[in-house]
């Protein structure tokens, strides 16, 4: 197996970089392939509790690099899907704990394990960040629309690019159309206007995606939410098939809707 | 030994260590710089170290690279010193800074000198927030100037995209400087010593120029 490395970055916090890393991982292993999952946030880990693991950490990300654990043993079993592990953050650590050498040579290893290990970045452009896209293949850069993150995720794709990682794609998350028809929220074309990277995903809000990050259950299994399916689709867009985006298509909808009124 | 010695020349300044490196190709530049670190371990672990590559072009990888190998000894790179722009730019899209300190108006002017009135600086990508482009001649950009960019001209500064950044034209005072650009929406731009924001756009998106008329910024329609 040679698994292909994606790391989630975002610049700005809170925009749901590690929802998004844990509800892709849901969608990917529920379509039979192995994933690993490395929370990159060493010192404010989150991923596990996001998961629902938190209380079966035993060794973390910085045992595995400094050689007092083999790394099967940190690989967390998330015994909901056959397929989907996590390799959760050190919390008593700091980013210096670990350089970006460390995390090319453990993605290395993780690469002949599976088919996907996606990185949950930290907020921020610093050490965290740099080591969080050190092994990745691709990157995908989230934000929301809000003019802040969207400076962020400007200035996060030209590191990204500085450090001769390709381009990487975009998902907006938490999109609210009512806002967005009524000219209070960025849509999707002016975000893309500016950052001029490929759309990978549209996130639309959901208050069900608060909930199930509260209860450890990531809700991408969930047909009803309107997220969840949003994150299933990133899933098989990364598995290369071509999805139609969501709000694309039920634009005509929300538009009869408001229309009738 | 002595070939190596004087091509690293280090000397202690208030922010932590200042290296000059000399002229050479850059991979024996960087084995010089290694080995006179490994020669005095105790001297250089946990330093905060400046670097001045003289007018070296370095790319972002070669820079990675060099930074990696310094903090895996225990160093911090922190700033690279250069008078390539091409390196600056380099340093600055890695976070480094690219002055210790205060500026080096010295240094500056005379760069300033040495370009002739016709040399200009030809980038041909996208600026994205946080780059700082700085030149003391002027500045074609087949690209977009996004919110967060800077550019810094000696001359003037045109722009083949949209302008959303913060331009300053003719920065060591030519008030002969101007701005140009497809869509001409800076944060903020200046010419000489005069600053203006963007008023409110009405109407449709046309390429305009901004020039200083009588001490005043003006922006007009770009006609040939």
């Amino acid at each position: 197996m040679t698994a292909k490395v994606v790391t989630v970055t975002s610049g700005k916090g809170g925009v749901g970089k590690t929802t998004a890393v844990a509800n892709i991982a849901v969608a990917l292993a529920a379509k039979g392939q192995k994933v690993v999952c490395v929370d990159g946030d060493i010192g404010l880990r989150n991923l596990d509790v996001v998961m629902g693991l938190e209380n079966r950490i035993v060794y973390d990300l910085v045992d595995v690099i400094e050689g007092r654990c083999r790394l099967r043993q940190a690989m967390i079993h998330d015994k909901r899907l056959p397929e989907l592990y996590l390799i959760p953050a050190a919390q008593t650590r700091d980013k210096t704990a670990v350089s970006p050498s460390d995390m090319v040579l453990l993605c290395n290893e993780l690469r002949l394990e599976c088919d996907w290990v996606l990185v949950d970045s930290p907020a921020g452009i610093e050490r965290g960040f740099h080591n969080a896209i050190a092994g990745a293949d691709k990157i995908i850069v989230m934000t929301n629309p809000e003019i802040s993150a969207v400076r962020d995720a400007d200035r996060v794709i030209g590191l990204v690019e500085a450090a001769e990682k390709g381009s990487p794609e975009l998902v907006v998350n938490r999109l609210n159309l009512a806002m967005v028809k009524r000219g209070d929220m960025l849509s999707v074309d002016d975000i893309l206007d500016l950052l001029a990277i490929e759309l990978i995903g549209i996130v639309p809000e959901d208050e069900s995606v608060i909930v199930a990050s509260n209860r450890g259950a990531p809700l991408t299994l969930d047909a009803k939410s309107k997220a969840g399916q949003a994150f299933q689709n990133i899933a098989r867009r990364l598995m290369g098939e071509e999805v139609p985006f969501l709000e694309l298509d039920t634009q005509g909808l929300w538009q009869r809707l408001l229309g009738r009124k | 030994m002595s070939k190596a010695a004087s091509l690293v020349d280090i000397k202690g300044i208030r922010d932590g260590l200042l290296v000059k490196l000399g002229e050479a190709p850059w991979p024996d530049l960087q084995t010089a710089l290694v080995n006179a670190i490994d020669e005095r371990q105790a001297f250089f672990k946990g330093a905060h170290l400046a670097l001045d590559v003289g007018s070296q072009v370095l790319h972002v990888a070669e820079l990675a690279a060099l930074r990696e190998l310094l903090s895996e000894r225990g160093i911090f790179l922190w700033a690279v010193l250069s008078d390539s722009p091409i390196t600056e730019q380099t340093a600055q899209n890695l976070g480094l800074a690219t002055r210790i300190s205060k500026p080096r108006p010295a240094e500056v002017r005379q760069a300033a000198e040495s370009v002739a009135g016709e040399m200009a600086l030809w980038l041909s990508h996208t600026l994205r927030s946080g780059t700082r482009i700085e030149f003391p001649g002027s500045v074609v950009v087949m690209g977009d100037v996004n919110p967060g960019a800077e550019i810094v001209a000696g001359g003037s500064i045109v722009v083949w995209g949209r302008l959303r950044g913060v331009v300053h034209a003719g920065a060591q005072g030519d008030a002969n400087a101007m701005v140009c650009a497809l869509e001409l929406s800076p944060t903020q731009l200046r010419i000489a010593g005069e600053i203006a924001v963007s008023p409110k756009r009405k109407g449709k998106v046309q390429p305009e120029i901004a020039r200083l008329q009588d001490g005043v910024l003006v922006a007009e329609p770009w006609r040939a």
